[in-house]
């Protein structure tokens, strides 16, 4: 019997994330911790179920081994199904060509047989680098509801900013008549969030074709979407008003993470009635020292704290010891920070050690940038780490 | 060895030892330690030793546990072949439900023979511990033993309605056992701590033993009775061992969870699990002060918190001062509340500059969605 699916989502995951340097050395952006408990792919899985949709494909190519091990069966995120659920695709050979995937597009097209499974009438294309909750049922209500062959999600942008996006041009009711990639000089500040539905049979076609023509590059924003408007299908755009952040660079997956904190966050992670869910960490409750300041801060499970703490996301099994000082920075999971160490302004990543008396970044308002460290590395005792710096190599200081 | 061993788990036993906290629920569903479940230790116990069947037998007030235990999957136990299986009581119109625990036995003794295993450890959800299951099925095989007792060393006085003491010679056989005996101040005694292994083929011949010979008593009947002529061995446990037989026990030991030593031999060593339930991480507020403090994930605190255990999504307002309490799941304390030595159930509401104050000896218990 053929069984169907109304929506199938794609997930976008293979991107390396260069801009978050060391963050990213070994594994895909995807898979970057956020939040004190999450990763950024949490956001978009948490979405799709919350939106009732089952079935996704998660499209892997850079460094998936840590992706593919958070992800498993997809339990977490009530993802594992008889029928659906989610599954990692990642590149394969095939008999005709063998090949990477090459852009967007082709990613997508390289997994077209996944699609047809599942016969879906709607396929919803999504990517791993935002931090957002999103009802992708009401999208798909617009997309029904006004006959769009494509929808694409857009969020408004400060003028002087889009020019960093697709700009959607359109008209008052919502149809676009011009689509342009990163445009030197906007005419809108309407920006694509990288979320579209297509009708499925309408996105297969210009897969093919654009499969089909050498001057491609394979891309989503730069060729089907104007080569769709260019024949005259109906695409529309789909106000979305909500908090929506791209965490591609250093310093906005940085002000990502504390626009959770204060009693008013610009984005609430703890709201119930859109749960976003995570593989969680197998840790008891943290606990809080005798000695320990802790201010306007989140606090995963497992968390050791002995020192003062401002301003700041800590992971889960963060170690604070006594007299170390963590101000306006994101510590990921088992990092330890020393003694006398102070921390400050920086990003450091999963199971870095800070030893005592050493000291990282520099105060936010001395402009010099936020510090970077990438996992599993050593500063040493003393050392001092400039602010803006980034290491992925132990440290022994000057 | 661990992995020829099946795990019955009672979880009723001892639920009289605290009325306050089991009278909704099972003892094995008693919430313990921010985010745990007493059930979550034996049951971690079984998992980290390689078991992989558990048979968790219920009698009364076991909605709590189900909801907990879900499909098992949280502890690695939703498993094609075994995993964790609920034993409700079984009962006809001659049969009454149970009300011992060799009647709970018989009947099981169908998901005993049904099973493969070589032994059988069974546990009650009373003792917080990390026990090593698969030394202690080492033990029992080594020492060629009928029944393994596991006990720890403890001093008067017991706050315990029903224990038993063992008498261990040199090479830990087993040569007297006391049921409930009268106990001098200061004395040393070995407590048994409702942990023992069987193999499951000695398991099934006892019960249905005691069947024939209408037996009721697993303690009096058959391990008083046949001390000299079973080989009984005690297991000695050596680390920490909380038992929890009233809510003065439950408060004690709750405490002894701030002190590192207590936490990194409960959990440090491995991992204890438990339900996940996918709350966001809990959120300190400017002007917050938190001392010396267990903080479960999903809380939001813009007050003072000393010496204290916050379960799951509790939320502590502005001006609070919550000193020497626990404070369990979805619990909301609205602003300027005042606890100390207090013990607020799940969803309780403390609303506005409401104060409320126990005593150690005496905690003030509030009970499950109270508002005050």
């Amino acid at each position: 019997m053929l069984k169907k699916k109304e929506c199938v989502a794609m997930l976008l995951a293979g991107g390396q994330g260069s801009r978050l340097y060391a963050l990213t050395n070994k594994i895909a952006k995807p898979a970057v911790a956020f939040g004190a408990k999450y990763r950024i792919i949490d956001f978009p899985l948490s979405n799709c179920i919350n939106s009732g949709i089952d079935t996704v494909g998660v499209l892997t190519q850079y460094e998936p081994l840590e992706l593919n091990e958070y992800i498993g069966n997809g339990q977490p995120w009530d993802l594992d199904r008889a029928y659906g659920g989610v599954h990692i695709l990642s590149p394969y050979q095939a008999k005709k060509k063998q090949s990477w995937f090459e852009g967007t597009a082709n990613a997508i097209y390289q997994n077209m047989s996944f699609m047809k499974r599942y016969d879906p009438e709607y396929v919803l294309i999504l990517s791993g680098d935002h931090i957002y909750k999103m009802d992708y049922a009401a999208m798909l209500r617009a997309h029904k509801a006004t006959g769009a062959d494509c929808t694409i999600a857009a969020i408004e942008v400060p003028l002087k900013e889009a020019s960093r996006f697709g700009v959607l041009n359109c008209n008052p009711d919502g149809s676009i008549y011009e689509f342009e990639e990163k445009p030197k000089v906007p005419k809108s500040n309407l920006a694509s969030m990288g979320i579209y539905i297509f009708t499925a049979s309408k996105l297969f076609k210009y897969l093919e074709e654009d499969d089909a023509n050498p001057n491609s590059s394979k891309d989503f924003g730069k060729d089907v979407l104007p080569a769709m408007l260019h024949a005259g299908e109906k695409m529309f755009s789909y106000r979305f008003k909500g908090y929506w952040k791209d965490v591609g660079t250093i310093s906005s997956l940085w002000e990502s993470n504390m626009d959770l904190l204060g009693p008013a966050p610009a984005f609430d992670v703890g709201d119930s009635d859109w749960k976003i869910h995570s593989r969680n960490p197998l840790a008891p409750p943290e606990y809080i020292g005798d000695k320990a300041q802790v201010g306007n801060s989140l606090v995963a499970l497992g968390c050791e704290i002995e020192g003062t703490v401002e301003h700041s996301v800590l992971a889960a099994s963060v170690v604070v010891e006594e007299g170390a000082t963590v101000r306006d920075s994101v510590l990921m999971a088992g990092t330890v920070v020393k003694r006398g160490a102070v921390v400050e302004y920086s990003i450091i990543d999963a199971n870095v050690v800070v030893e005592e008396d050493a000291r990282v970044g520099a105060p936010k308002e001395e402009g010099a940038g936020i510090a970077v460290l990438g996992r599993n590395i050593r500063i040493a005792r003393g050392a001092s780490v400039a602010g803006g710096q980034i290491l992925d190599k132990d440290y022994k200081g000057e | 060895m661990a992995h020829s061993t099946v795990g019955v788990i009672f979880s009723n036993v001892h639920d009289e030892n605290i009325p306050e906290l089991s009278r909704h629920r099972t003892m094995a569903s008693v919430p313990f330690g921010g985010r745990y479940r007493l059930i979550d230790f034996p049951l971690s116990n079984m998992v980290n030793s390689g078991i992989t069947t558990v048979g968790i037998v219920t009698k009364n007030n076991y909605q709590s546990l189900i909801d907990h235990l879900g499909s098992g999957k949280d502890w690695d136990l939703a498993r094609k072949d075994g995993g964790i299986i609920l034993l409700p009581p079984y009962s006809d119109e001659t049969d009454k439900p149970y009300t011992t625990r060799l009647e709970a036995l018989m009947g099981i003794t169908g998901f005993l023979t049904h099973r493969s295993e070589e032994y059988v450890v069974i546990s009650d959800c009373d003792g917080i511990a990390h026990l090593d299951i698969a030394d202690i099925v080492r033990f029992h095989a080594e020492k060629n033993a009928d029944i393994t007792m596991v006990y720890h060393e403890e001093t008067v006085p017991s706050e315990s309605s029903y224990f038993i003491t063992l008498q261990p010679a040199s090479d830990g056989r087993i040569k007297g056992l006391k049921i409930n005996p009268k106990l001098k101040g200061n004395e040393k005694y070995h407590l048994y701590v409702n942990v023992m292994v069987m193999s499951r083929e000695f398991l099934i011949n006892t019960i249905q033993d005691a069947v024939t010979r209408g037996f009721s008593s697993f303690g009096r009947d058959i391990l008083t009775k046949n001390v000299d002529t079973l080989r009984i061995y005690g297991y000695e446990f050596k680390g920490y061992y909380a038992g929890v037989n009233s809510i003065q026990d439950y408060f004690k030991h709750s405490m002894e969870l701030l002190d590192r030593s207590v936490r990194d031999e409960l959990f440090g060593a491995r991992d204890v699990y438990t339900k996940v339930r996918d709350s966001a991480p809990s959120k300190y507020f400017d002007g917050a002060t938190v001392k010396n403090s267990l903080v479960s994930d999903g809380c939001i605190i813009e007050g003072t918190v000393e010496n204290s255990i916050l379960f799951r999504g509790v939320k502590v307002g502005k001006g609070c001062v919550v000193r020497n309490s626990i404070v369990m799941q979805d619990t909301v304390l609205g602003n300027n509340v005042q606890l100390d030595c207090v013990i607020t159930d799940k969803n309780v509401v403390v609303r506005d500059n409401r104060k409320l104050a126990g005593c150690e000896t005496l905690p003030y218990f509030i009970g499950k969605g109270r508002m005050l």
